[in-house]
């Protein structure tokens, strides 16, 4: 390691922030933006699980705050993908590359939504469990990138905020309704164990000791665990891990999950991933004439 | 119309000061507009907004000193050792540290 990349590395690792303009080793640039764009895939494809449920929402109030759920998410990508542009990839190519299965996307966004059920518990646990990783985003080394991760912070708040509400209404319900959480978590659990990532440890991970993330990935889990299990115990359901317990130094033992698993279904072998791929290539198919019109109306 | 990026920049509140929030790409100025509004002010998160486009602004980011002129800076003056000084002369008795007008400027705004 050359002098400059390391006075750059004990920059970053004691707190030190950077800018789109300064200069940046190769490989802090190469990991940044593959891990910024795999966040902005990540919001991408993941209004395509909640958008089937639009037509299906149970009352208007429940479609418009769907609704504006989708735009915020969609938003986000918006948002991230202007950080991805700025470090030298052009958003195109990231959606070519989205779209020909070249880079990923999280591992929750592979998975069918069966009921109403399941997006009441993306809406809570899905987005709970992605706050405690943008939460941490927030001491990113890359300023752009924590700059805006206060603004998706934000409003992913109000998306846990949906999500317990709809959550809360069917579990003080029918003993059907009741019943339809239950198993929305039942199948999201596992998914949820997964999103963190593999416990390796902080000072292995690159993307920590650069600095993208400012905590391991056992730890963000830890917190996840911390933060819902009580949440949803509370409710009366039940956490499908037989093995799940807090131990009295406060960490969380679980069933490990099938790490082949998720870089299975990571790699586009998930039970949704390719027809959400396919429905990605249908719409930008679909809305390319868009662009052309805009660009020949401001021209 | 080759697409611009455009740098936005977010008030809070009125009376506070605009920050910089993040950019967006558009084919003018108009798309730039509704795009901000979406983005920034959809939520009423935002009092105003500014909107540059990215190549209008001029940074610095030098700012020599070859003369090390020290008389504008904080640590050009060392008024401790001779505000003692004075006040022994005079037979004030000792205080910790200077008050009102005397305080030490801070390093910055």
């Amino acid at each position: 390691m050359d002098s400059r990349t390391q006075e750059f590395l004990e920059h970053v690792q004691s707190g030190g922030q950077v800018e789109s303009t300064d200069w940046l080793p190769d490989e802090y640039r190469r990991r940044l933006v593959k891990f910024v764009e795999m966040h902005a895939n990540s919001e991408l494809m993941g209004v395509l699980p909640e958008r089937d449920w639009i037509l299906r929402a149970p009352t208007l109030q429940r479609k418009l705050a769907l609704t504006a759920k989708i735009q915020d998410e969609v938003g986000h990508a918006q948002l991230i993908y202007r950080v991805v542009e700025d470090l030298g990839k052009p958003r195109e190519q990231c959606l070519d590359d989205l779209i020909s299965g070249k880079s990923k996307f999280h591992n929750v966004f592979h998975y069918p939504t069966r009921t109403w059920g399941d997006v009441g518990v993306i809406a809570w646990l899905v987005d709970a469990a992605a706050i405690v990783s943008q939460k941490a985003l927030l001491k990113c080394s890359y300023a752009p990138y924590a700059r805006i991760m206060k603004k998706i912070c934000w409003e992913e708040s109000f998306h846990i905020l949906h999500g317990r509400d709809v959550i809360l209404a069917l579990v003080t319900g029918t003993p059907a309704q009741f019943e339809l959480v239950q198993e929305a978590l039942d199948r999201w659990w596992e998914p949820l164990m997964m999103f963190h990532g593999t416990p390796i440890p902080a000072d292995e991970d690159p993307m920590y000791v650069w600095r993208i993330k400012s905590q391991g990935n056992e730890d963000a889990r830890q917190q996840f665990l911390e933060g819902y299990v009580p949440q949803i115990r509370e409710l009366g359901l039940t956490v499908p891990d037989p093995n799940l317990r807090r131990r009295e130094d406060g960490v969380w033992e679980y069933t490990e999950p099938d790490w082949d698993r998720l870089m299975a279904v990571v790699s586009g072998h998930g039970p949704a991933s390719q027809e959400r791929l396919g429905f990605r290539r249908l719409s930008r198919a679909g809305v390319e004439w868009v662009s052309r019109v805009v660009l020949a109306e401001a021209a | 119309m080759t697409p611009r990026v455009f740098e936005v920049f977010r008030r809070e509140r009125h009376g506070q000061p605009f920050q910089h929030a993040g950019s967006l790409v558009a084919p003018d100025q108009r798309f730039a507009e509704i795009y901000a509004r979406e983005q920034y002010g959809r939520r009423q998160e935002s009092d105003a907004l500014w909107l540059v486009p990215r190549e209008d602004i001029h940074e610095i980011v030098e700012f020599p000193d070859e003369f090390d002129l020290k008389y504008r800076r904080v640590d050009g003056y060392s008024i401790k050792a001779r505000l003692k000084q004075a006040r022994e002369r005079s037979g004030s008795p000792p205080r910790g540290e200077p008050l009102g007008l005397e305080e030490t400027p801070e390093a910055g705004p």
